[in-house]
């Protein structure tokens, strides 16, 4: 969790020294704005990581010296095989053409998405771990 | 036990070859400034117009001092790298190599030549932009261009507007050797005012007024064109860029002010 | 030699291997990576040949002064749809989805993604973005012609009404969602799925790069959606954002453009370079050389990329010259410290020329060059002179074909029997290299010189007299040779699927994880893992004697320890 939390906190800190002189020389909203904006984005990640690293042991991953051994039990719940994705893709992408050629095609994609909302929260009960 | 020995060679070995090379990165970033401050008459163009504005040629040292820089890193960049694949080709099966991970002597010296590299390279580049960015307070002619699509129209002081006229271009005309300050202006999209031989463009664009000085130094006819795309006939937004004498021009001008009043 | 692997028993056969889907529907419904970093890669290999073909239509307009081989509204279409599709559709999924997502999990130890399902989603929205891009053609009014950067106000609805412009908006937007979907997942499965002992700083330099390419994706791809929210609004509902007419700002589309466009280069690159640092250690027998540089020059990358868009922008006249042109002068530090480490790598070793190898070096060679001209074009005053010529199409050119095409289809290359667990055929794959790398330079050499001479690029049709036609038709003949190399590389692709050779697990003596289990790799990847002590595990298990372990985590001045036993 140090690495990571590192890495966040490095490039946050690194925008945010950019973005006030940046700021201070072109005086320019726009750029400064969304200068600002990126160093939040690394800022905000790198504390909430400080934060649990302070608070929780090395991981396996963490640590040079771990076995495979430490790793052992499930990873995680992976889902199998699922039509959902591809629903929602399509109605995400009708959605977007009914800003192109009308709402009646955000009817379509909205079904679409809605329905994949619906079950895919029923489908992941099912799935394997790994 | 192999890789003991060889990690403290690996070491060692590069050392010697360290200080030849730091010589050769100061004599390169030096070359870079002296080529830049010297008068780019007796070095080639590498390509690039030798620029018909003052303007136009101090851009043109700037250039020069960069690619004898580039070609000085490129040359070295790729020399190292054929020596490595062809010094260094497997033949037959091979052996295992010594297993260097990192040279931290070798990785310092491949990061700060190029910082000092750059950092010459800037300081020419700010020296450099700043002539060429500069505005006269008191130039001898104001010339307002407006990029329309597909067109550019040019207007002079009393009334003179030169417009591109079925297929004929309109004809920037300049005097030579006086500073000529360009306001430039779009009401559409934006356009590119690029004359090549002036090594120079500048947008043209909406709600923006630009402004920057030419003095010609050549007279002659050349080319400019629309270098940002603007949409249709893009291609055809072509104008032409003659430069005479001061007096020649005085009586341009004022032919083309009787023509406005008549 | 003792047996170094251990039993990995966080992979159990869990419900993996129950009856499998196959065919179109397993194409519909996979959650594995591999299946989806496949699809997203022959996906975007397609839309790889389309707009090369759309190159080739480009080139032949230009063969000959005043030609009328396609009109200047189809000519302004083809390269708008090009460059989106190369960029948006090509070198982005080929790499942050095909590459990525096929190969990340299998170089940390992981049995799939994070977030499979948001993968395949990733996917679909890619898969009905570009087909979204390509419906513009059937518009009546076709499609979107204002260049792949859309400046405003050439974007609004009076300049570029019609629907194909509108097609173009939402497809980016599809794309970018599954960017940014993509993104979140490469960075997740970096932090949390790596297998143990798998530190960051052991992690493969491509999973680094990934890593790095999915921060600069957050970053960036919501800037760009934004904007084209901006856009639409302000074509459909008369917002005035971009036009001067209602008080908006014009250039504001260009700084939130480039601000996305910029990293968008690097997003492009550092997946690429990812990839060209897995191949020449691997072809040369030796470890990365210097590791942890080349891990703070991508991070340096990741940072400076952020902070240059304004270079795109200096002929304006509205930036802040001086501290965009230091930034990208800047850049070229930490890219420099790539080439020089690729060469660093190879010093020395036993540099092997498979045709993996030969496009990397390829690549290193244009790349090179590429990166050099664009350290001319990051001093404001050389970039007036040169902005929006051909000179700057030459140097794209050089560093994304560079990337997307030599180090792409190098990797291509390299994991091809990993993927399909099959060999293609050698002499084929190097003759398309030197083809391909022929047939580039011919194509893009010329165009230096045309861009120096003044020939603005986007320009449909330009004049006898200007004398252009020499140089722009050795480059058309260059894209057709380009183009006939990619003949060779389809035909090698059909022979090794007519006639299939039998890969080995491991056939280049690789160093990272995924050449530790089968090719083509099982359902969760993994049935059991080496340990892993070091940047290349697969390297320290089969050659025990030269193993990392030596000199943990690349340092050289430690101690030699041995930890496995013999």
């Amino acid at each position: 969790m140090k690495a990571e939390r590192g890495i966040y906190l490095i490039i946050g800190t690194f925008f945010f020294v950019i973005t006030v002189i940046y700021f201070l020389w072109s005086g320019e909203a726009g750029g400064t704005i969304m200068l600002f904006a990126a160093a939040g984005l690394g800022i905000m990640p790198g504390l909430y990581m400080a934060w649990w690293a302070r608070r929780m042991a090395p991981r396996p991953e963490d640590r040079p010296d771990a076995t495979l051994a430490e790793g052992s039990g499930p990873v995680g719940a992976f889902p199998a095989n699922t039509i959902w994705p591809f629903v929602f893709g399509i109605g995400a992408a009708f959605t977007g053409l009914s800003l192109v050629w009308g709402v009646w095609l955000a009817v379509i994609g909205i079904g679409f998405i809605l329905s994949t909302a619906i079950n895919v929260s029923l489908e992941s009960r099912r799935g394997g771990s790994v | 036990m192999r890789s003991k020995v060889s990690s403290e060679k690996s070491i060692t070995e590069p050392n010697v070859k360290r200080s030849r090379f730091n010589i050769k990165g100061r004599n390169l970033a030096g070359l870079a400034l002296a080529a830049v401050s010297l008068s780019a008459c007796n070095l080639p163009t590498f390509g690039a117009f030798r620029g018909a504005t003052t303007q136009g040629q101090n851009e043109l040292h700037l250039w020069q001092g960069f690619i004898i820089t580039a070609i000085f890193v490129g040359a070295i960049t790729w020399g190292v790298l054929f020596y490595a694949v062809f010094k260094f080709r497997r033949r037959g099966s091979g052996n295992i190599p010594k297993q260097t991970h990192s040279n931290v002597k070798w990785e310092l010296v491949y990061t700060i030549i190029p910082v000092l590299i750059v950092i010459g390279l800037f300081a020419a580049t700010y020296v450099s932009e700043d002539q060429i960015d500069a505005v006269s307070s008191h130039p001898a002619l104001r010339v307002t261009v407006v990029g329309f699509q597909w067109g550019w129209k040019f207007e002079y002081p009393g009334g003179v507007t030169l417009v591109p006229n079925g297929s004929i271009y309109p004809v920037l005309e300049l005097p030579k050797g006086e500073t000529t300050t360009i306001k430039l202006i779009s009401n559409d999209v934006v356009h590119g005012f690029y004359i090549p031989a002036f090594n120079f463009s500048r947008y043209a664009l909406p709600g923006v007024t630009n402004y920057f000085d030419f003095t010609p130094t050549t007279t002659g006819y050349f080319q400019g064109k629309c270098s940002q795309f603007c949409g249709l006939y893009h291609a055809e937004m072509l104008f032409n860029v003659r430069v005479v004498s001061p007096t020649q021009f005085n009586s341009w001008l004022s032919s083309q002010q009787k023509k406005v009043t008549a | 030699m003792t047996i170094l692997e251990e039993q990995l028993e966080s992979h159990p056969e869990g419900q993996a291997h129950h009856d499998e889907p196959r065919g179109l529907y397993l194409w519909l419904t996979s959650t594995d990576h591999k299946i989806i970093g496949k699809n997203y890669m022959y996906t975007s290999l397609v839309f790889f040949i389309i707009a090369g073909a759309m190159a080739m239509l480009i080139r032949t307009q230009l063969f000959s002064p005043n030609n009328h081989f396609v009109s200047p509204q189809t000519y302004n279409e083809l390269f708008t749809i090009h460059g989106s599709m190369m960029l948006y559709l090509f070198a982005g999924p080929f790499a942050f989805g095909g590459f990525a997502n096929y190969i990340l999990p299998l170089q940390i130890g992981a049995p799939d993604m994070a977030f499979p399902r948001l993968n395949a989603l990733s996917y679909w929205l890619y898969v009905t973005g570009g087909i979204t891009m390509l419906l513009g053609f059937f518009t009546a009014s076709g499609a979107a012609a204002f260049g792949w950067v859309a400046y405003a106000p050439l974007s609004s609805a009076t300049n570029s009404p019609g629907a194909g412009p509108d097609l173009w908006i939402v497809s980016i937007m599809l794309v970018g969602f599954s960017g940014i979907f993509t993104a979140v997942n490469l960075v997740t499965t970096t932090f949390y799925l790596r297998a143990p002992g798998m530190t960051m700083f052991r992690l493969p330099i491509f999973v680094w790069n990934m890593f790095v390419t999915g921060l600069l994706i957050l970053i960036a791809f919501p800037v760009l959606t934004a904007a084209l929210i901006m856009l639409y609004v302000d074509r459909h509902f008369g917002a005035h954002v971009f036009s001067v007419a209602g008080g908006g700002i014009p250039v504001l589309w260009q700084n939130l453009f480039w601000f996305f466009g910029h990293p968008e280069v690097y997003i492009l690159a550092l997946p690429f370079f990812g990839m060209v640092t897995e191949i020449v250690p691997v072809f040369s027998r030796k470890p990365v050389f210097g590791y942890k540089g080349l891990v703070f020059a991508t991070l340096a990358i990741a940072g400076l990329s952020t902070g240059v868009w304004a270079h795109h922008m200096f002929t304006t006249g509205t930036v802040l010259l001086p501290f965009f042109s230091a930034m990208s002068l800047l850049i070229a530090v930490p890219t420099g410290i790539k080439i020089f480490t690729w060469i660093g790598t190879m010093w020395k070793g036993q540099v092997e020329f498979r045709s993996p190898m030969l496009f990397v070096v390829g690549f290193i060679f244009v790349f090179t060059m590429g990166g050099i001209t664009g350290v001319l074009l990051a001093a404001p005053p050389i970039d007036f002179a040169t902005h929006d010529t051909y000179f700057v199409v030459a140097h794209f050119h050089q560093v994304l074909f560079g990337t997307a095409v030599f180090a792409g289809f190098g990797g291509f290359y390299y994991w091809y029997p990993k993927m399909t667990g099959r060999m293609f055929r050698e002499n084929l794959a190097k003759l398309h290299f030197w083809v391909t790398f022929i047939g580039f330079n011919v194509t893009f050499l010329p165009q230096y010189l045309l861009g120096l001479k003044g020939m603005p690029r986007r320009i449909a049709e330009y004049l006898p007299a200007d004398h252009y036609t020499t140089l722009n038709r050795i480059s058309t003949i260059g894209a057709y040779i380009t183009g006939a190399a990619f003949i060779i590389w389809m035909a090698n692709m059909w022979i090794s699927w007519r006639k299939p050779i039998k890969a080995s697990d491991n056939p280049w003596d690789g160093h990272t994880l995924e050449w530790a289990t089968t090719s083509p790799p099982s359902h969760h990847n993994f049935e059991k893992l080496p340990p892993i002590r070091s940047q290349r595990p697969v390297w320290d298990m089969n050659h025990p004697e030269y193993a990392d372990w030596a000199n943990p985590d690349g340092h050289d001045s430690s101690q030699p320890e041995k930890v496995g036993e013999r």
